[in-house]
C-alpha cells in the first residue's frame, strides 16, 4: 500500500501552472530526492504533499493511515529564525505541537519524545543553549529533531544542507539516512546535490516543470534526464 | 512626600494596579510582535485608536467602546493585508496610522477643540482614570494575560516558525488574529496610560531589552514582564515625585533599562 500517491497532480499560481503532470507514487520505507534546476517546481511540489497548496489538476492522496498532520517538515531556514531567542530545548519540544490536540500544555510524553530525538541527533548536551548561537549544521539537526517530533512516517526537507560546509552536510544525510533505515520513517528530500541524491536516496524524482522522470536512484543513473542535468556527463 | 502617603491617594492605587497588568500585557505580546517583525503595528494601532476616540468624543459616546472594536477589526485587517496585498506590511501600517490620526484630528478641530481629554490621549494620564475605566481594563487585561498563557506552546511555535506550524497542522491564522485581537486590546488599554503617541514603546522597550540578556524564549517572556512592570511603577512613582508626565517618565526608564541591558548582553 503506497503511503503518498500523486496521480497527474498539476499546480498554478493565478492560473498559470508552474508543474504538471506529476505521477509517483511512495511506499513505507522509501526515500525520494526530488531534484530540479531553480523555478523547477520542487519547492511548489513539498507545499502540495504537505496541504499548503491544493492541486489545481490530478490527486495528491495519503495512504496506510497517514493523516496531513502526522508529517515531519524541515523548512528552508529564514532570516528570521537565525537571531530568534530560543533555547534548543523549547524549539525541538515545538515539534510536538500536533499532537496537543485540545490540551494547552505539553505533557511528559511530549517532552521524552523531543529528549528521545535530540538524543538521536546528539544535541542532548545543548538542550539550554540558545538556537541562534548554534552552528548551521548544529541548527539543521536541532530542526531535524523537531521535525521528528512531528511524525513517525513522513517526513519532508527542503534542502536541508543549504549553506553547511561539506562536513556538516555529510553529517547531515548520515542523519536522514539513519532516520530512513532503523525507523522506517518515508523521507522526501528537495536537494540541489545529484550525487549525494543517488547515493542516499532510493528513488528519484526529476522535476522540470513537469516531471522528467521518476523511478529507483538506479534507473535514474542510466537516464537522459540525469545526463542533460549534468551537461553531458554520467553520474 | 512620602511613598506611603502616595499610596494613600486611591488615583494612585487605582493606576499602580492597572498600569502593571497593562504593561505585562504589552510586554507580553510584545515578545511575539517585536520577532515577527511587527513591531510598529502597535504604534499603528494607538493612531487607530486615537481617531476612534476622537470620533467617538465628537460624538459624545463612551470612549472605549468605540475604539475596542475599531481597533481590533484594523488589527485583524493590518496582519491579512500584509500577508496578501502588493502594498508591504509597513507602509501598510503607516498609511493607515496617518491617515487615522489625520482624520482623528479634522474631527477634533471641528467640533469641541483641542480640549483636556483629547490632549489625554495623546499623551496619556493615567492618574485621571475612572472607576469603571479601571474596572473594565483590570478585567481586559486579565482576560489578555490568560489567553497568552494558555495558548502559550502554540503562539511560540507559531513565532518561531510559522511556515512549520502550518504544515503540521496547527492552523496558523487561527493563533496570528488571536494575537492581533490581543494587541488591539492592550493598545486601547495602554493609550489611556501612555497615550497615543508612546504606546509603541510599551510594547518593544521591554521586548528588546529582555531579548538582549535571555537565551531562550521562556525566559525573555519572563524578563520582559518583569522589566516592563518595574519600568511602568519606576516611572509612575518618578513622575509623581518629580512631577513629570506619567507616560514619559515609563518611557524614560524603559529606555534607561534598554541602556543597561545592552550593556550587560554585550559583555558575554
Amino acid at each position: 500500500m503506497a503511503i503518498i500517491q500523486c496521480e497527474n497532480a498539476g499546480f498554478a499560481y493565478d492560473g498559470r501552472t508552474v508543474l504538471e503532470g506529476v505521477n509517483f507514487s511512495l511506499n513505507a520505507g522509501d526515500y525520494l530526492c526530488v531534484v530540479g534546476e531553480n523555478g523547477s517546481g520542487k519547492s511548489t511540489l513539498i507545499k502540495g504533499l504537505l496541504g499548503l497548496k491544493k492541486p489545481d489538476r490530478g490527486t495528491v492522496r495519503f495512504g496506510d493511515g497517514l493523516k496531513s498532520t502526522e508529517i515531519g517538515y524541515l523548512p528552508q531556514q529564514t532570516q528570521l529564525q537565525r537571531d530568534f531567542p530560543a533555547s534548543v530545548g523549547e524549539v525541538v519540544l515545538s515539534g510536538c505541537l500536533n499532537s496537543l490536540g485540545g490540551r494547552f500544555r505539553y505533557n511528559r510524553e511530549d517532552r521524552e519524545r523531543a529528549r528521545k530525538n535530540m538524543e538521536r541527533m546528539g544535541i542532548e548536551d545543548l538542550e539550554k543553549t540558545s538556537y541562534h548561537a548554534l552552528s548551521g549544521g548544529q541548527q539543521q539537526r536541532v530542526l531535524l529533531a523537531r521535525a521528528l517530533c512531528a511524525t513517525k512516517k513522513l517526513l519532508l526537507l527542503d534542502e536541508p544542507v543549504t549553506g553547511l560546509d561539506p562536513v556538516a552536510a555529510g553529517e547531515m544525510y548520515n542523519l536522514i539516512k539513519l532516520v530512513n533505515l532503523c525507523d522506517d520513517i518515508t523521507v522526501i528530500m528537495v536537494s540541489h546535490d545529484i550525487h549525494a541524491a543517488v547515493r542516499y536516496a532510493t528513488h528519484i524524482l526529476h522535476l522540470g516543470q513537469k516531471q522528467l522522470f521518476f523511478g529507483t536512484a538506479a534507473e535514474y543513473k542510466e537516464s537522459d534526464a540525469a545526463r542533460r542535468f549534468l551537461g553531458g556527463n554520467r553520474i | 512626600m512620602t511613598i506611603v502617603q502616595m499610596l494613600s491617594y486611591h488615583f494612585m492605587q487605582r493606576a499602580l494596579i492597572v498600569g502593571v497588568l497593562v504593561s505585562l500585557c504589552a510586554a507580553l505580546l510584545g515578545v511575539s510582535l517585536v520577532l515577527k517583525r511587527y513591531s510598529m503595528i502597535g504604534d499603528g494601532l494607538s493612531h487607530v485608536g486615537f481617531g476612534a476616540l476622537a470620533i467617538a468624543s465628537a460624538l459624545h459616546l463612551a470612549p472605549l467602546a468605540v475604539a475596542v472594536p475599531v481597533v481590533i477589526v484594523t488589527a485583524v485587517l493590518l496582519l491579512r493585508l500584509s500577508q496578501s496585498s502588493r502594498v508591504k506590511g509597513d507602509a501598510m501600517i503607516a498609511i493607515i496610522s496617518s491617515s487615522a490620526l489625520a482624520i482623528g484630528v479634522i474631527c477634533v478641530s471641528l467640533t469641541t477643540g483641542m480640549n483636556t481629554e483629547v490632549s489625554s490621549y495623546m499623551f496619556g494620564s493615567i492618574l485621571s482614570l475612572s472607576r469603571s475605566d479601571a474596572i473594565l481594563s483590570v478585567i481586559l487585561s486579565l482576560a489578555v494575560l490568560a489567553l497568552f498563557l494558555l495558548f502559550y506552546p502554540r503562539l511560540f511555535a507559531v513565532t518561531f516558525d510559522e511556515s512549520f506550524s502550518k504544515a503540521t497542522g496547527t492552523r496558523t491564522e487561527l493563533y496570528n488574529t488571536l494575537l492581533a485581537v490581543l494587541t488591539a486590546v492592550t493598545v486601547v488599554l495602554g493609550m489611556r496610560m501612555m497615550g497615543a503617541l508612546l504606546i509603541s514603546s510599551l510594547i518593544i522597550f521591554p521586548a528588546l531589552s529582555a531579548m538582549r540578556i535571555c537565551r531562550s524564549f521562556k525566559a525573555v517572556v519572563l524578563c520582559a514582564a518583569g522589566i516592563s512592570a518595574g519600568c511602568f511603577v519606576l516611572g509612575t512613582v518618578a513622575s509623581f515625585f518629580l512631577e513629570t508626565p506619567t507616560g514619559a517618565s515609563i518611557v524614560v526608564a524603559d529606555l534607561i533599562c534598554f541602556g543597561i541591558c545592552s550593556l550587560l548582553g554585550s559583555r558575554d
